[in-house]
């Protein structure tokens, strides 16, 4: 139990083929920083699982595929020795053993005294917040204490990594953001580097240092929450995370024109028609007297934190905006609106 | 509540089957213990010829039941991780290999009997030995131990567990005897007895393929009704009787039991 928070992790090269053909994961390359918390964020089938079997030596890579913990090269390592926490989706808690002996079997494996080891599993116990489920059988847990016990199943053996594939993924939404919030306390109180597969996008904003966004096989993007909803790189993402509009509009003298108006647009180069997105929350709405933009509400929804609004007239296609105001709109209403060039988006596909 | 004249005439008819299944049972055991059958019971009630059974008979009793232990252990042995391969490989290969274990229970024992002595007759030792009917036995009980252990490791992603506890450092043998063993462990068991009872009871192979020193109890019936008085037969069905019934207890409770613990995980 050599273990220390913060291992550094170098992917350089790493495909997965399967034996019936299937490329599951293309060349990929990436460092983790130590104590980061890493998303792979994406669709289904798009390697997100795979990247993270590969980190842990469930998978080796194709040939030439390199994968480091430090310095260390652990690629023909099997994952009995890499020294990896995991945590999975169906939490995979031996249902042949109490929660205790389930905390205390990777300490058991390990070597640990019998009286060490105790004494981590009450820690681990008191630290989940679980003490007095010790003696339960895992069949009596629910789903929230079971996935508990796996997160401290295994953190007790103080892994080099924390992997976790879809842990939130088969919670009802209330416990999913309880915790969701633990886990990124825990994760960061422990300073563990921690790989975190998932494709909910508002799992992986929260959660995230950095998130990587994957597709078919491959890492699109790579950068902060905040970058890959500002910032995307690609229409994918773009369409991946929350909501954007698309719209075309003509660029002629310093301003881009809309059936609905204009947005002044004095640094951006060239002319023409274009495309351009932007966040629903991007979208201001203004007094509609001496408003650059209007349109007309065709739907509003009202969510509560917030109310989306779908708006047509203002683009060739009907756009959304979302505002925390409290006042009510009406269907057929005129509004006004304000998009900031700062906040509007070219994407190059 | 009012039982209608309906139910009276279905209660009739339920302990009409059932006595018609359980009377020959009861006049099986009577005549293992009665003087004289013939007279019947009023010739008085005896435990001779259960005495007289045990002194013709008793080298067929144990026989059988080391047979059936060494069946168990072979297949234990055997099935278990095929069982356990089986499960780890789902696919073609894997139902065609699984369809092959299952035909030796769709063919006549005699038949298998009779392929066994064809192939294996020349070898004398091993021809007059208890391991030629093991290997009967064996290869009719099989497919009983794997379809059971299979269905169980079917029920449950073991090999998620395996992976978790290979995260936690477990090497191959700790993973298979700490966590795929304890959790396959119903139908182990319910193999296990299947085994077991259906070894004991075995007929049809071992009738071809036995010798006059490899006999089992089931053989060593067929032997008493053919050439004894009645009532050593029956006294001989009566021992058998008492050998199986646990068993057969047994493997209720324990059938009953895994599948409450399967649905409940």
């Amino acid at each position: 139990m050599n273990g220390k928070a913060g291992t550094a992790i170098r992917l350089v090269d790493c495909a997965k083929t399967f034996p019936n053909g299937t490329r599951a994961l293309d060349k990929t390359s990436l460092e983790m920083r130590g104590g980061e918390t890493i998303v792979f964020l994406g669709p289904s089938g798009c390697g997100k699982t795979t990247l993270l079997r590969v980190i842990a030596g469930l998978e080796s890579p194709d040939e030439g595929g390199r994968v480091y913990f430090d310095d260390e090269d652990v690629t023909s390592q099997p994952i009995e020795h890499r020294n990896v926490g995991m945590v999975f989706q169906s939490y995979a808690l031996f249902p042949n053993m109490n929660v205790g002996d389930n905390i205390a079997y990777g300490l058991k494996v390990h070597g640990v005294a019998p009286d060490k080891r105790a004494r981590r599993v009450d820690e681990m116990l008191r630290m989940m917040q679980i003490s007095e489920l010790r003696e339960r059988r895992i069949t009596e847990l629910s789903g929230g204490q079971r996935q508990r016990v796996a997160l401290a199943r295994a953190i007790a053996v103080q892994p080099r990594v924390l992997l976790l594939d879809e842990p939130l993924t088969a919670l009802d939404a209330l416990l999913r953001e309880r915790l969701r919030i633990e886990i990124d306390v825990l994760l960061h109180s422990l300073g563990i580097t921690a790989a975190y597969v998932t494709h909910d996008q508002g799992e992986a904003m929260a959660i995230g240092d950095r998130i990587a966004v994957m597709n078919k096989g491959a890492i699109v993007q790579t950068g902060s929450p905040r970058e890959i909803y500002y910032k995307p790189a690609s229409s994918f993402v773009a369409d991946f995370i929350g909501t954007m509009n698309r719209v075309t509009g003509t660029l002629r003298g310093g301003a881009l024109e809309l059936p609905g108006g204009r947005i002044d647009w004095a640094d951006q180069q060239g002319s023409g028609e274009m495309q351009v997105l932007f966040r629903p929350n991007d979208a201001r709405i203004v007094e509609e007297a001496g408003a650059p933009l209007r349109g007309v509400v065709e739907q509003q929804f009202f969510l509560g934190d917030r109310t989306r609004l779908h708006v047509t007239g203002v683009a060739d296609r009907t756009v959304v905006v979302e505002t925390t105001e409290h006042r009510e709109f009406r269907v057929g209403q005129s509004i006004g609106l304000r998009i900031e060039p700062g906040a509007l988006l070219r994407l190059r596909d | 509540m009012r039982r209608t004249p309906y139910f009276w005439l279905q209660l009739a008819f339920t302990l009409l089957v059932c006595s018609f299944l359980l009377v020959p049972v009861f006049m099986s055991i009577v005549a293992g213990l009665t003087e004289n059958f013939f007279v019947g019971v009023k010739s008085g009630f005896t435990t001779r010829w259960i005495g007289v059974v045990w002194e013709l008979y008793a080298p067929t009793i144990f026989r059988s039941m080391y047979i059936a232990l060494a069946t168990l252990a072979v297949t234990l042995v055997v099935g278990v991780p095929a069982a356990y391969v089986l499960a780890k490989r789902p696919g073609m290969a894997t139902r065609l290999i699984e369809e092959f274990l299952v035909l030796p229970v769709a063919i006549p024992g005699l038949a298998i009997a009779l392929a066994l002595i064809i192939t294996y007759g020349g070898f004398r030792d091993f021809r007059t030995s208890w391991g030629f009917i093991l290997v009967g036995h064996v290869l009719y009980t099989l497919p009983f131990m794997v379809r059971s252990v299979l269905a169980v490791l079917s029920s449950f992603n073991f090999q998620v567990l395996e992976e978790s506890a290979a995260s936690l450092g477990a090497g191959f043998w700790r993973r298979f005897f700490g966590i795929v063993l304890p959790n396959a462990r119903s139908g182990i068991v319910a193999g296990a007895l299947t085994v077991v009872t259906l070894s004991i009871g075995e007929f049809n192979l071992t009738w071809m393929m036995h010798t006059p020193e490899t006999m089992t109890l089931p053989v060593g019936l067929a032997d008493s009704y053919a050439s004894m008085r009645l009532e050593i037969g029956s006294a001989y069905t009566l021992v058998f009787f008492i050998m199986i019934t646990p068993l057969l207890v047994a493997l209720q409770r324990y059938g009953v039991q895994s599948t409450r613990t399967r649905k409940g995980a």
